[in-house]
């Protein structure tokens, strides 16, 4: 009995199928394409989009990413004292305003997206916001990814740089357990470092583990209580931003 | 659980070769998962098997290919494939490496008719 069409013509099985490969333009029988491509072909479509829009405003884009609480609002709020530079933020929460509103109250330009359930930010969601930016007023646009340390690894958002944060009250150990995330980053920041003597995290054996398993991140020691902190991680943007 | 978008991504992409090449259904799908892609394989299937109802793939199956992480010294040239996650060169111990393979995912192939 032919497969394809499940008539019941026996015997020339052979000639039948020949004559449906001609008249079918649909595929009789199973074939195996290679294919090779990336499963986040599109979203690495649209990030490259995104870089080549900051590329021609001349602004560096720059992808916060942390746990919930590491403080990438506050670290966002208090640079805006030490910075030479000028920059908006793209905030990204699974639900409110409330970090866009706190940027706003310090003067800073920033658009909320609201991701309701997603996990992280993609690149399309974030050329979206970019509509609402004037690139041609800022120096360097910030992205504050959603507060997660697994799903915003595996997403290109179209910034040209990866800055990851890590707080102390966080406990040891989370550079180990989250090794994607920790791979990603240009930068990594120990935040609320004023914070030390009050908890058991020895920062040297997590820097020697950060060193293993991503050995050309920079890394910078945080406090927005330490003003000459802040000035460091300012330093490190206006030299990236030259080397651009 | 990021998982479920990439699957999105995953099924949008298969439809589109089958519909290219003239296929009524897609039958398997075969994929390679870096183990420092960030995609765990297992949420992968069953995230699959939800969305896929439907669809093209709607019979499909996964093939999932579970790829180490290879890296190649930019000093000695040695390739190492990592056990665990410290991205050292086996031969001469030099940090100064690149990563060919295992941090990504791709659709390699697909079976359809």
């Amino acid at each position: 009995m032919c497969v394809d069409c499940g008539c019941s013509v026996r015997g020339k099985e052979e000639e039948h199928e020949h004559h449906h490969v001609h008249d079918n333009p649909h595929l009789n029988d199973s074939k195996t394409i290679e294919v090779i491509k990336s499963l986040l072909d599109k979203n690495d479509h649209e990030a490259a989009h995104n870089r080549a829009h900051f590329d021609k405003h001349n602004v560096l884009g720059i992808n916060l990413m942390s746990s919930p609480g590491s403080g990438k609002t506050t670290l966002l709020e208090a640079l805006k004292d030490v910075a030479d530079f000028s920059y908006s933020v793209v905030e990204g929460d699974l639900e409110t305003n409330k970090d866009a509103d706190r940027l706003s109250a310090k003067g800073i330009q920033a658009v909320q997206i609201q991701t309701g359930s997603a996990c992280h930010l993609d690149a399309l969601m974030v050329h979206k916001a970019l509509h609402d930016i004037d690139l041609d007023t800022i120096d360097v646009c910030f992205v504050e990814n959603v507060g997660n340390l697994v799903c915003p690894a595996s997403y290109d958002v179209g910034t040209h740089l990866n800055v990851v944060l890590v707080s102390i009250p966080e406990g040891e150990d989370k550079i180990a357990k989250y090794p994607v995330m920790f791979r990603k980053a240009d930068l990594v920041l120990f935040t609320k470092v004023d914070l030390l003597p009050y908890f058991e995290y020895d920062i040297q054996k997590e820097k020697a583990a950060l060193r293993a398993l991503n050995p050309s991140a920079d890394i910078l020691e945080i406090s927005t209580k330490d003003i000459d902190s802040l000035r460091a991680f300012a330093q490190w943007i206006d030299f990236k931003k030259k080397m651009r | 659980m990021h998982e479920y978008s990439i699957v999105q991504a995953l099924l949008n992409q298969c439809e589109d070769i089958a519909t290219q090449n003239g296929a009524e259904r897609v039958l398997k799908i075969y994929l390679k998962i870096g183990v420092m892609s960030g995609v765990e394989p297992y949420l992968l299937k069953s995230a699959f098997d939800t969305f896929k109802q439907e669809t093209l793939c709607a019979q499909a199956e996964l093939d999932i290919q579970s790829q180490p992480v290879v890296i190649r010294c930019k000093e000695c040239n040695e390739e190492t494939t990592l056990e665990v996650f410290r991205y050292i060169c086996k031969k001469c111990g030099s940090n100064s490496v690149e990563v060919i393979d295992g941090e990504d995912m791709y659709l390699m192939s697909l079976e359809m008719e």
